[in-house]
């Protein structure tokens, strides 16, 4: 089936209906939602409300039941989906950063394209120090991560991330791993990266950052989306009493 | 040259200690050929097991139930049974099988061929084991990190997985490789010329039993405390920051 080329103007990411169970458990009951180039959305709920589920269904680290999820026009649950294709598109940042342990930052950074894309090894390295310039950690190059602080390797996580030229960036709860004094130099790498037009689906509880960077902001409970809207009237003006009571609990 | 000549003929005229292996020619070539081929046997078979040992652990993660079990039988078979027992099954039973079912004759392999392929079979069964061990103990997250970046199946398990894994179990694999090593000697059933055999040899030709097992021991010391050397070496250079320990 050849779908109509992708256009900028449709939405990169389109989440339609979707529902996914872990045996009886049902994690997500209809999840909506879309994303065009360009923007930064936010998704934010309690623990257990199926954040990370419905993140980790857009890359296809976990299969759907039902519903549909495109990426650029490409059906993300399709038997023949090329997943590389994929996954090269869809950058994705976890909250244990979970940096490859037995290489340095730089070769954590360059692996990817190398041994994946079967890029050029000097131009991958060139990149990958300018990368290692970008998320500000210059000198650090040949140190490996146990040695380098929560910040530094979430920091080099989203390098990673970035060598692989992602189309959209996916942050699952970064900073909730860190001290509240790294927290800050991660969100300032985000946000310069939202800043130069990438597009961004950040999980997170971060609740002033969440409305100082994202156009849109999701409110997940028990696997349904109850509220959703830009950053000034959702957080201000918000209707729904479980978005009420959340808000009331964490500001 | 001549100096040590001398003394082991002095060794020997004034205290009775026969160590012809310095003195006769044709008793020291025989030997260093015997431990040569231990050396030789040790190193081929070490590595084809390491090799048995990666696929194994590889195929152990198959979707595949049944190439599973077929794995885990292999491992089962070759855990359970005496190495010598095992050598003898491959140079008696499956060499005259092969040998009438391919029409060869005089063998498929010699000794020393199926020492490699039965010792290599008996380590890999338990290198198996370890390596499926060291890969078990990777992160999950570690392996998912790798998969959202496009990794496939094989590219994780070689990039990421398996030199993870190694570091986690090169202790016991350190265990297995010097079993192995000390195992060679079962080659002695199937007339191996390897050190306990050229040994035999030379005590029964000289009657120098008590010399010769010195020798002997004095020489598989030598061999294992190398490999645990290289091992450990190998261990250092495989250490990194903040993994492991
Ligand atoms: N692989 C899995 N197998 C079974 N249950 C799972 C699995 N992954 C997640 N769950 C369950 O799905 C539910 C939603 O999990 P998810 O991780 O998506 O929540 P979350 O919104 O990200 O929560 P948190 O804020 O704590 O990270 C939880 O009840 C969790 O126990
Ligand atoms: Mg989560």
């Amino acid at each position: 089936m050849n779908l109509p080329a992708w256009t900028a103007d449709q939405p990169l990411i389109s989440i339609k209906d979707v529902h996914k169970s872990f045996g009886d458990l049902e994690v997500l009951k209809g999840i909506s939602l879309d994303v065009m180039k360009g923007e930064v959305i936010c998704i934010i709920g309690p623990s257990g409300s199926g954040k990370s589920t419905l993140i980790r269904c857009i890359n296809a680290l976990i299969d759907i039941q039902a519903g549909s999820i495109t990426v650029e026009g490409q059906q993300v649950h399709d038997a023949n989906l090329d997943k590389l294709e994929l996954r090269q598109k869809v950058g994705m940042v976890f909250q244990q950063y979970n940096l490859f342990p037995h290489k340095t930052a730089l070769e954590n950074i360059m692996m990817a394209p190398v041994v994946v894309l079967k890029e050029n090894q000097q131009e991958v390295e060139t990149r990958a120090r300018k990368l290692i310039k970008k998320v500000r950690l210059e000198g650090k190059e040949d140190s490996y991560p146990g040695e380098l602080s929560g910040g530094q390797q979430q920091r080099v996580a989203i390098a990673r991330s970035l060598a692989m030229r992602p189309d959209v960036m996916l942050f699952d709860e970064v900073t909730a791993a860190l001290d509240p004094e790294t927290v800050k130099e991660v969100l300032v790498t985000i946000k310069e990266l939202a800043a130069d037009g990438m597009t961004c689906i950040l999980v997170t509880h971060e609740m002033g950052f969440a409305r100082e960077i994202a156009d849109h902001i999701y409110f997940t409970d028990r696997g349904v989306i109850v509220e959703h809207g830009p950053p000034a009237t959702f957080f201000d003006d918000a209707k729904d009493p479980r978005t009420k009571e959340f808000l009331g609990q964490i500001l | 040259m001549d100096v040590i000549w001398e003394f082991f003929r002095w060794l020997y005229d004034t205290q009775g200690i026969n160590l012809t292996i310095f003195y006769d020619d044709l008793d020291r070539a025989r030997f260093l050929k015997g431990i040569w081929t231990t050396i030789h046997l040790s190193i081929v078979a070490i590595v084809i097991s390491l090799m048995i040992g990666v696929a194994g652990a590889w195929l152990q993660m198959s979707k595949m139930i049944w190439l599973r079990n077929i794995v885990q039988g292999y491992i089962q078979f070759f855990r359970n049974t005496p190495p010598l027992i095992q050598l003898y099954f491959f140079y008696f039973a499956v060499d005259a099988t092969l040998s009438s079912v391919l029409g060869i004759k005089g063998g498929v392999l010699d000794g020393y061929g199926w020492a490699v392929v039965s010792l290599s079979f008996f380590a890999g069964a338990f290198n198996v084991e370890i390596f499926r061990a060291g890969v078990e103990a990777v992160p999950q997250s570690t392996v998912e990190a790798a998969e959202a970046l496009g990794y496939n199946r094989l590219q994780v398990y070689r990039y990421v997985t398996l030199p993870l894994a190694f570091r986690v179990c090169l202790p016991a694999l350190n265990n297995n490789l010097i079993n192995l090593l000390k195992t060679t000697t079962v080659a002695y059933a199937i007339a191996v010329p390897e050190t306990i055999y050229v040994a035999n040899q030379i005590w029964s030709d000289e009657y120098n039993v008590l010399e010769m097992m010195n020798v002997v021991w004095v020489i598989y010391i030598s061999l294992v405390g190398f490999l645990v050397w290289l091992m450990h070496k190998w261990e250092k250079s495989l250490k990194v920051p903040g993994f492991g320990q």
